[in-house]
């Protein structure tokens, strides 16, 4: 008891606490700047009605669809081909090294390469005879872009997530296969897929709750903008509260939102059968 | 980054660590009773304010002043999180977009009765400046310490190929139907990929090497270094009671057609699209690249044009409207205190002294903002000369009056919630101008429900 006591002082003083209170705090009209006013259910009722929380629901969707989706494929591909061309040490430091880079940083030096005028990005279009793309400007390219620029920092990591994976699955099955006169490509999608799933259940789960919560380059470069089309739930969530002083609305969608998360976390595990392995 | 964790931190650990946090190095009882705080968010203007620090120390040895910055975007949720947790700076530095809603809440301190113990003469400021600083509810909340206008700030290699003279540029006529002279000699400073300008046969406005006009953004709510002027020129206000507006008049016909005489310089390629706009860096690297011959700004980017090295930058007067005259935005900074300080009269000692010519007369040396006192204004003249700005087009609408405030309001926040989005559908032709009158009808909507 006394040994865990430190963390339990921790998770209680940082995580409970601060759970309650935000539970507590989205019943009630906030400021900050005076006292919390109890108002019953009048947050969620307002959020029902607020087309700008649907609008980033649905935006905050669509950037999780592509972040993870892009993401996990080209993923899987990076860990195959360092689990069966290279076992270079220098290969999976180089992948991994924009995952060492800031988010922030990240964001903004994509923002340069990317601008519409100046960047580079464009330039280079342009010798090829492309228009210039207005990759944060265009309502339609800023979430792809948003969406790309994570994948580009997060597939290293993930791979290397993967790539560990795949070492756990035991060199006879490979071998068997060999002996049975299986192609490479079949021994990936009957043999390796299969066999990583316990592994992939996991990368998903925790790469998707990291993807919805999309903040930092959203912050950093469009602001929610052009129009709506960056305003992800975490930046309309933080707009709300730290520029309008409307935290009791905040807190709500928050709550919200970690009802929403667990929901699809669980229904993965499910789904995917995350505790059960193949191999037995 | 976990939001909500952060945000549920702040939350809790307001509630649970108040008397922890006022033990700490900024807290009230680890200072002398005569050291205060004092925060500002300007980098550029931290050595004007430490030399003040200075001087205030030895005319006043009694007090002392500790000087922190914080970047703009850290400064203002940093200041509320020290509203709540009883360790927010005694002074800081104020915006008229910010201060309603702080006072609104109790936040700062009316300052009338120091005022009027110490006999402070209003009259030494830039007309009008002080007044800037009576909240909706008459009271006073801060000594003004700069102001700023807009202008054109104008790439002089461009404009002199395009044979504009300096005097046509300081005398350009607008209207919201054709555009007037300004918008002739925008057309004329557009050049296509071909080099055909824009009042040239020929002309490809789909495939542009300069615009004649550069923007930042749609403007918001205020429009303060993009639309404010025409509009204003137009014979637009704000709202009812400037500044103090309860109505606003978003949806009125003679900003809607401004609007729309805006966003037509984009389908005639004299200005990017919105996409193009916002996906650049931002407006003066574009410049400075080159892309843009004319971009208005703010008094405040001086300092940053002055850094563009690959352009000749030059300052041009706004444009006489239908209503006869030039019009700008006067917008400032004042010093207020906090309403929790438990210093208040070192806060006021400080407040008092920037506010006055010999504290104003050392920002102005630096050249890197207007004083609001009038008589240290030769002196910031002077400075902005030795680094090559002639600074009138920004003093004459303030000396002639023709000036309109900032359209200040405690729910400021809440207005640029709505009318942000509601500008850029407009610029981006999602939606026509006439829609402006539903984002006008929400932002009455937020307004009366506030009060």
């Amino acid at each position: 008891m006394i040994f865990i006591a430190p963390a339990t002082l921790g998770f209680v003083v940082f995580y409970i606490w601060p759970t309650l209170r935000g539970a507590y705090l989205s019943f009630t009209e906030y400021s900050l700047l005076s006292a919390p006013k109890f108002n019953g259910l009048a947050n969620y009722e307002r959020m029902v009605q607020d087309s700008f929380f649907w609008n980033a629901l649905g935006v905050t969707v669509e950037y999780v669809v592509i972040n993870i989706g892009v993401q996990t494929v080209l993923a899987v591909g990076i860990a195959m081909l360092m689990y069966r061309l290279t076992k270079s040490i220098t290969v999976r430091a180089v992948i991994l090294a924009p995952y060492l880079v800031a988010n922030v940083v990240v964001a903004l030096v994509w923002y340069w390469m990317l601008d519409v005028q100046v960047g580079i990005v464009n330039t280079f279009l342009g010798w090829v005879g492309i228009d210039p793309v207005a990759f944060f400007g265009d309502s339609h390219w800023a979430i792809p872009t948003v969406a790309g620029i994570n994948v580009w920092r997060h597939m290293g990591y993930t791979a290397l997530l993967v790539f560990a994976g795949l070492q756990t699955i035991p060199k006879y099955v490979y071998e068997a296969a060999e002996v049975d006169g299986s192609t490479e490509w079949k021994t990936f999608w009957r043999i390796t897929l299969p066999l990583l799933r316990p592994v992939l259940v996991m990368v998903l789960v925790v790469t998707m709750i990291g993807s919805f919560q999309i903040f930092d380059t959203v912050a950093v470069t469009t602001q929610g903008g052009p129009i709506n089309a960056t305003r992800v739930i975490y930046y309309y969530i933080y707009e709300r509260a730290f520029t309008r002083f409307d935290f009791g609305y905040a807190s709500a969608m928050a709550l919200v939102l970690f009802a929403i998360l667990a929901v699809v976390s669980l229904l993965q595990l499910r789904l995917l059968r995350a505790k059960e392995s193949d191999l037995a | 980054m976990t939001l909500n964790r952060r945000t549920l931190l702040k939350a809790g650990l307001a509630a649970l660590a108040v008397p922890a946090v006022a033990a700490c190095n900024n807290g009230a009882a680890a200072r002398g009773d005569g050291e205060i705080i004092y925060w500002l968010w300007d980098s550029a203007q931290l050595p004007m304010y430490t030399e003040c620090a200075k001087v205030f120390h030895e005319q006043n040895p009694q007090y002392s002043v500790k000087i922190e910055q914080y970047g703009w975007n850290d400064y203002w949720s940093k200041l509320v999180t020290g509203f709540i947790s009883d360790t927010a700076p005694d002074v800081f530095t104020g915006h008229s977009s910010k201060y309603p809603l702080f006072a609104d809440k109790g936040q700062v301190l009316a300052i009338d009765d120091y005022v009027a113990k110490d006999n402070v003469d209003l009259g030494i400021y830039q007309k009008g400046l002080a007044d800037r600083w009576i909240g909706a509810d008459g009271k006073r909340y801060g000594l003004p310490k700069d102001w700023d206008t807009e202008v054109y700030f104008y790439n002089s290699a461009f404009t002199e190929a395009a044979g504009i003279s300096t005097e046509q540029l300081n005398s350009m006529t607008w209207n919201p139907k054709d555009g007037g002279t300004f918008e002739q000699i925008v057309r004329r400073l557009t050049v296509d990929s071909k080099g055909r300008r824009g009042d040239q046969p020929g002309f490809d406005k789909d495939n542009v090497k300069v615009y004649g006009l550069g923007y930042a953004d749609a403007g918001g709510g205020d429009g303060q270094t993009s639309w404010s002027w025409y509009a204003a020129i137009n014979g637009w206000k704000y709202s009812e009671g400037e500044p103090w507006g309860t109505k606003f008049f978003y949806g009125d016909p003679k900003f809607t057609e401004t609007i729309g005489w805006w966003r037509g310089l984009i389908t005639k390629g004299y200005m990017p699209t919105y996409a193009q706009a916002k996906s650049g860096v931002d407006v003066t690297t574009s410049f400075g690249a080159g892309k843009y011959a004319i971009t208005p700004n703010g008094s405040w980017m001086l300092g940053t044009y002055g850094t563009l090295k690959q352009v000749k930058t030059k300052l041009a007067r706004l444009p006489i409207g239908p209503v006869g005259k030039r019009m700008s935005m006067m917008n400032g900074l004042a010093d207020t205190i906090w309403a929790g300080t438990t210093r208040r009269d070192a806060s006021w000692a400080w407040v008092k002294f920037l506010g006055s010519q010999t504290a104003q007369d050392i920002v102005a040396k630096a050249g890197v903002v207007f004083p609001a006192v009038a008589a240290s204004m030769p002196a910031a003249k002077a400075a902005f000369a030795k680094s090559g700005w002639d600074v009138t087009p920004f003093l004459e609408p303030v000396e002639a009056g023709d000036v309109f405030p900032y359209p200040a309001n405690p729910n400021a926040a809440d207005v640029t919630a709505v009318m942000t989005p509601a500008m850029e559908s407009v610029m981006s032709f999602e939606a026509e101008p006439g829609s402006l009158a539903k984002a006008n009808d929400d932002v009455n909507k937020i307004l009366s429900a506030n009060t």
